[in-house]
């Protein structure tokens, strides 16, 4: 992955240079977005449910029997907002968004689908990526803000309903938003922001490095996926240590 | 490639010394020959030979490691030549974008530079899928089209551009000799109408001889012989000559 890092900030520096035809591209744009959201927006929806539910479930019984019950709705709020719905949502969007663009731009590269653009003057970095990167730099994010109130409304229900913790529905939201901070969403906002351009980077990037047959184009799938989780990881902390300040 | 110019009239091509080399194998060995502008060169060889490597060099897909290649002696790597130029390609899988139907691929080049407006692109469109006899078809994708279909389409893309070098990949691979005698067919009506120098890259012998004007053997990276079909059909040399009679020898 690390010797590729040059070519993966030439590629992110290019599809930067070509943002001024970004409302020529807009058809395209849109059509992305309309796919990321189309196949995500389930799938988030049940993954923050229950992250939020499980955070509630594990640290309410603990924290009520301490008689911190005041502090759950707190720390969920925190842990959804800053870490897990920004950090969890784009390794789904890597596996799910991620690997279809490296599969999509790789099998063009090898039926010379690029090649054929490139012969018609048709910049592939113009053609392919920027779509591809708008549209998850504001996909990526808005999904992110979804994932967050719906992992707010599971840690909620869970903690409403569960017998060891017993926090009423509106207790619970006063003290989220006690401790959560319009900041805090905005934090996470901007660090899945990051992670939108680290997925549409790597997996483009993978797709069209890709050589050889159909053997070429689940190489690039599985390093896309692979790489992109790795740099989310990484730049997580980085970007953490960051906004921490 | 996006050329203002109305001029149709084909460029010549110049290559001289090319070479090319992949993990140290080398594929072209210095190749020389010349294209004269509005000229249909066939470049013929076994498989293996180099040629589709020949092609993307000579349409800029790949550098060369040694010599040079001109249009109208201009090199072909120098950034003006796209905007000087125009240049197309045919490739062997037809290389039609399968997300697009027939008719966004046909009118991808116009419609991605901004060429003229959308009616004038569909109207442009349907008359070039007309001259390729796929008359209608603007509205299937390429996953619907026959192979021959889709050397087709290939070709009417190629034909919107109004090319001044065409370079086919093989056009008649895969398809059965009544499409070939068809694409053979388009290639030589295309140069009379618009006098565009064409290069076809083929194995094809019936192709190869129906439609050249001059053709060039070339086997393990070196050119052969070059001449007209019948200078190279005289050629007296072992690979050429088995290479242009090879048959079936069914025992008796």
């Amino acid at each position: 992955m690390f010797e590729n890092i040059g070519e993966l900030i030439l590629l992110f520096w290019r599809t930067l240079l070509s943002l001024p035809l970004a409302w020529r591209q807009r058809q395209k744009v849109f059509d992305q977005f309309y796919e990321i959201g189309n196949a995500s927006l389930l799938m988030v929806c049940v993954l923050s449910f229950f992250i939020g539910a499980v955070i509630a479930l594990q640290t309410g019984p603990v924290l009520v029997e301490r008689g911190l019950a005041s502090a759950v709705g707190g720390i969920v709020g925190i842990a959804m907002a800053k870490e897990l719905a920004p950090v969890l949502m784009a390794i789904l969007i890597a596996g799910r968004i991620g690997s279809a663009m490296a599969a999509e731009i790789g099998s063009m590269r090898v039926y010379q689908e690029v090649d054929a653009l490139r012969t018609m003057n048709i910049n592939p970095v113009h053609y392919l990526v920027l779509p591809r990167l708008l549209a998850l730099a504001v996909a990526l994010p808005m999904l992110v803000v979804f994932g967050i109130l719906v992992g707010w409304l599971g840690g909620a229900v869970v903690a409403d309903t569960n017998s060891h913790i017993a926090i009423p529905f509106q207790a619970f939201w006063a003290n989220l938003r006690d401790v959560v901070e319009v900041k805090d969403v905005v934090n996470g906002v901007f660090k899945s922001f990051c992670f939108a351009l680290i997925i549409g980077v790597v997996s483009c990037h993978q797709g069209l490095a890709t050589i050889g047959g159909p053997r070429g184009i689940g190489r690039s799938v599985t390093k896309a996926v692979v790489n992109s989780i790795v740099l989310i990881v990484i730049f997580d902390y980085m970007l953490t240590r960051i906004l921490l300040k | 490639m996006n050329g203002s110019t109305n001029n149709h009239s084909g460029v010549s091509l110049q290559v001289r010394g090319l070479r090319k080399s992949f993990d140290g194998q080398e594929v072209l060995k210095g190749l020389d020959f010349e294209v004269q502008p509005g000229e249909i060169f066939v470049i013929m060889g076994p498989s293996g030979s180099g040629k589709s490597v020949l092609l993307k060099q000579l349409i800029g897909l790949e550098p060369p490691d040694a010599g040079e290649i001109l249009i109208n002696g201009k090199s072909i790597q120098s950034p003006e030549i796209t905007s000087q130029y125009r240049l197309a390609m045919v490739f062997q899988s037809g290389a039609l974008l399968n997300s697009l139907t027939v008719g966004e691929n046909v009118g991808l080049y116009l419609s991605e530079h901004r060429l003229k407006p959308p009616e004038e692109i569909a109207r442009i469109v349907a008359e070039m899928l007309e001259t390729v006899g796929l008359k209608g078809a603007e509205d299937k994708m390429p996953s619907e089209l026959s192979g021959g279909m889709k050397k087709r389409v290939a070709i009417a893309r190629a034909l919107v551009i109004e090319p001044q070098l065409i370079l086919y990949d093989e056009p008649t691979s895969e398809l059965d000799p009544l499409s070939s005698v068809v694409i053979g067919e388009e290639i030589l009506q295309l140069q009379r109408r618009i006098h565009v120098t064409s290069l076809v890259v083929s194995h094809d012998r019936d192709l190869a001889f129906g439609v050249a004007d001059r053709i060039a053997v070339i086997n393990e990276g070196r050119i052969l012989t070059i001449g007209t079909p019948d200078e190279v059909k005289r050629f007296n040399d072992p690979l050429v000559q088995s290479f242009l009679h090879a048959d079936f020898k069914r025992e008796p």
